[in-house]
C-alpha cells in the first residue's frame, strides 16, 4: 500500500454512501419507468439487479476475493442497465447483459475502480449489437412505435411536453427527463458528483447542435435533442462514473466535450437515431490518454532539456 | 557400432511435433498470427481451412528453407524466405481457387495475406534455418497443425454461442438427427443466438477466454510444483530488450552476459563486431554522463540513444 507524505485530507463518504446516494437519486426515474411501462418493467429491474449481485457474488466466492457486494456498485449496475432496456425486450436479455455487465466487463479488469468501461453501458452495447431486434423494438402503450428521437430524425413532429415529463416510448428509464435532472441535483447537492462532466457535455452538445445541426439556433429542436434518448441519463449517471472518466478537472471538461462532440455526430450524422452509449463509450476508452496530458506537473518539476543531436560524444 | 548417448535436449522429430501442437502452440501461448486467428474464424469450417492451408504452406517452406540454408546469405535470408514462402502461398492459393472455391470465397483475401503471417516468417528464421530437413518439416506440420486446432475452437465456439451451428449445421438439425422429443427442437428454434460473437468483438471475446484457461491450467501446474516449460517467446534478442520482467533480463546491461546466443552469436559476429563497438562507446560514454550530472536527473538514457543516432548519421 503506497501512502504519500502528509496532509491528508480525510473524507467521510464511503462508496456505500456514494452508492446509495446514486441508487436514491436514480429510484424517481425508475419509479417513473415502471408506472410509464407497467409492472413488466419491475421485473427488468430486478431481473438485472439480482443478476448483478449473484454474478459478483458468484466471481468473488469462485475466484477466493473479498465479497464486496455490501458496497451497493453492483445494484447501481443492475439498475442502470435495466433503465436501459426497452419494456419489450425478453426477460432473459437482463440475465445476460447482467452477466457481461459484471463478469467481463468490471470483474476481469479488477473489479470496482479498476473498469475501463462503464459496466452498465458496456452490457447495453453487448446487447444491442447481439440482440438488435429486441434491443429496438420500443413499445409504448402495447404499441411498437418510434421513440420521439427516431420521428425527429425523420423529419416528424413530437410534443416537447411529453418528453420532458416522460410520457413516451424508449427504454424503461430514459423518457423523463424532469426526473432523471431531480436524480442529478440529488447527486450534485450530496456532493458525489460535481458539474464539469455534465456541464460540459451539454454545453459542447447544444453547441454542436446548433453548428452542424442542420436547423440553426431552434430552441424546440434543441429542447426536443435533449429532452429525447439517453442523453440525460447518459449525463448525469453514466458519464460521470468515477471509474472511467477523467480524474482531472481540466480532464473532465475534455472528455464531457469529447463526448458532447461524438453524441451529435452520432446522432445527426449517424444511421440511427440514438448515440449516446456509443459516445460515452468512447469517452471511457479515451479517458487514460485525456488523463495523461492533462496531469499536473509536480512542484518544482522542470522538463528534461533534450541535448542537441550531433553534439560532442 | 558405438552406443548412441542420449542427450535429453536432442531434438528428435516427435519432440518438434509436440512442441508446435502443445507447448509453444503459435496461437494460445506464442500468440503469433493474430490477423487471420480473429478474422476468419467466425465458424470452424473457416477456421480449419485456414489452419490447414497454412500448415501446408509452412511445411513445405520449412523444408526449402531448411533445405536452402547454407546456401542463402545471412545478410538476405529474409527477402529469400518471403520470395519462398510467397511462392508456396500462390501454389497453394490457385489449388484452393481451382478446387474449394467455396473456402476461397469465405477466407477471401487471407490466403494471399499468409505470406506475411508471422507463424511462417518466423519459424522459418527460428527454426527452419538452424536445423535440418526432417526437423524442420516436422516443425512446421507441428506448428500448423496447433495454430488448425487452435482456429478450429475459436470458430466452433464462436458459431455455437454466435450462430447456434456446429460446423454448418445449426443446432435445430442435428437435434433431429438424434431423434430428441419435438418440444427440445421447438425450444432450441425458439432461441436468438448471440450474435456479437460471430462479428468481430466475438473473436476477441473467445480468444481471450481460451487463452486464459489455459494458463489457468499452467498456473495450476506450477503450484502442484511440476516443470511448466518457460517460453521467452522473443528469440532472446535481449541485446534490444529492455523488458524487465524477463527472466534473462539483467539489469546491468552488459550485453555480453545476456547478448545473442549460441550458433546465432557466431554467425553473426563478424557483422556485430562495429555495432558492438559503438555500443561499447555509449555505454561507456552513459556511465560518463551518468557520474557527472546531478542525482535528480533522469534524463540520461534518451540524450545518449539520440547521440548513438547522430554518430550513425
Amino acid at each position: 500500500m503506497h501512502v504519500s507524505s502528509t496532509p491528508h485530507v480525510r473524507a467521510k463518504s464511503s462508496t456505500t454512501q456514494i452508492m446509495l446516494t446514486v441508487i436514491i437519486a436514480l429510484l424517481p426515474a425508475a419509479v417513473f419507468g415502471v408506472h410509464n411501462f407497467g409492472i413488466r418493467a419491475l421485473w427488468h429491474i430486478l431481473i438485472t439487479v439480482s443478476t448483478c449481485i449473484l454474478s459478483e457474488l458468484v466471481f468473488d466466492l469462485i475466484t477466493k476475493r473479498k465479497v464486496l457486494i455490501t458496497d451497493f456498485s453492483a445494484v447501481v449496475t443492475g439498475l442502470l442497465l435495466a433503465m436501459n432496456l426497452p419494456v419489450a425486450a425478453p426477460l432473459w436479455i437482463g440475465f445476460i447483459g447482467g452477466f457481461f455487465a459484471i463478469i467481463v466487463v468490471k470483474m476481469l479488469f479488477g473489479g470496482l475502480g479498476q473498469n475501463f468501461m462503464n459496466p452498465a453501458l458496456g452490457a447495453r452495447c453487448f446487447l444491442l449489437i447481439s440482440f438488435p431486434k429486441f434491443m429496438t423494438n420500443f413499445t409504448y402503450d402495447g404499441v411498437s412505435s418510434a421513440t420521439p428521437l427516431a420521428v425527429l430524425k425523420s423529419g416528424g413532429n413530437v410534443e416537447l411536453k411529453d418528453m420532458i415529463f416522460g410520457n413516451t416510448g424508449g427504454t424503461i428509464g430514459e423518457t423523463s427527463m424532469l426526473f432523471l435532472v431531480l436524480g442529478g441535483c440529488i447527486m450534485i447537492m450530496a456532493g458525489v458528483i460535481d458539474m464539469y462532466v455534465t456541464a460540459s457535455y451539454i454545453l459542447s452538445f447544444i453547441v454542436f447542435l446548433i453548428l452542424c445541426g442542420g436547423k440553426g439556433f431552434d430552441p424546440y429542436y434543441i429542447a426536443c435533442q435533449l429532452a429525447g434518448g439517453g442523453l440525460m441519463l447518459g449525463a448525469f449517471f453514466m458519464a460521470t462514473d468515477y471509474a472511467t472518466r477523467p480524474v482531472t478537472k481540466k480532464g473532465q471538461v475534455i472528455y464531457g466535450i469529447f463526448i458532447g462532440i461524438m453524441t451529435g455526430v452520432f446522432r445527426i450524422f449517424g444511421p440511427s437515431a440514438e448515440g449516446v452509449s456509443y459516445a460515452i463509450i468512447l469517452g471511457n476508452l479515451v479517458t487514460p490518454l485525456i488523463e495523461k496530458i492533462t496531469m499536473p506537473k509536480p512542484f518544482g518539476y522542470e522538463k528534461p532539456v533534450k541535448e542537441k543531436k550531433g553534439g560532442k560524444a | 557400432m558405438s552406443k548412441r548417448v542420449k542427450d535429453p535436449d536432442r531434438l528428435t522429430p516427435g519432440k518438434v511435433f509436440i512442441n508446435g501442437l502443445v507447448k509453444e502452440n503459435p496461437t494460445f501461448v506464442l500468440m503469433l498470427g493474430m490477423c487471420p486467428t480473429l478474422a476468419v474464424t467466425s465458424s470452424a469450417i473457416n477456421g480449419l481451412g485456414m489452419g490447414l492451408t497454412t500448415t501446408v504452406v509452412l511445411t513445405m517452406s520449412n523444408i526449402l528453407i531448411s533445405a536452402l540454408r547454407k546456401v542463402i546469405p545471412d545478410k538476405v535470408r529474409i527477402p529469400a524466405f518471403i520470395v519462398i514462402i510467397a511462392s508456396f502461398v500462390t501454389i497453394v492459393g490457385q489449388f484452393l481457387e481451382a478446387y474449394l472455391p467455396a473456402l476461397n470465397d469465405a477466407l477471401g483475401m487471407f490466403i494471399p495475406l499468409i505470406v506475411v503471417n508471422c507463424i511462417i516468417l518466423g519459424r522459418a528464421e527460428a527454426f527452419a534455418s538452424k536445423n535440418n530437413v526432417l526437423l524442420s518439416a516436422f516443425d512446421g506440420l507441428g506448428m500448423g497443425l496447433g495454430f488448425s486446432v487452435a482456429l478450429t475452437m475459436i470458430g466452433l465456439v464462436r458459431e455455437m454461442i454466435g450462430a447456434h451451428k456446429v460446423f454448418g449445421f445449426t443446432f435445430v438439425e442435428l437435434m433431429e438427427k438424434m431423434h430428441l422429443p419435438q418440444g427440445c427442437i421447438d425450444f432450441m428454434g425458439n432461441q436468438t443466438p448471440i450474435a456479437i460473437f460471430v462479428m468481430a468483438p466475438g473473436a476477441f471475446f473467445v480468444l481471450a477466454t481460451l487463452v486464459a484457461i489455459l494458463n489457468h491450467n499452467k498456473e495450476k501446474k506450477r503450484l502442484r510444483g511440476e516443470a511448466v516449460k518457460e517460453f521467452a517467446g522473443c528469440g532472446h534478442d535481449c541485446l534490444n530488450c529492455h523488458d524487465s520482467s524477463c527472466s534473462f533480463y539483467d539489469p546491468n546491461g552488459s550485453d555480453e552476459a545476456v547478448g545473442l546466443k549460441g550458433k546465432k552469436k557466431k554467425k553473426k559476429k563478424d557483422s556485430d563486431d562495429l555495432e558492438k563497438v559503438e555500443i561499447e562507446m555509449v555505454s561507456v560514454s552513459e556511465n560518463v554522463t551518468g557520474d557527472s550530472s546531478d542525482a535528480g536527473e533522469n534524463a540520461t538514457k534518451e540524450p545518449v540513444e539520440e547521440k548513438e543516432g547522430g554518430q550513425e548519421a
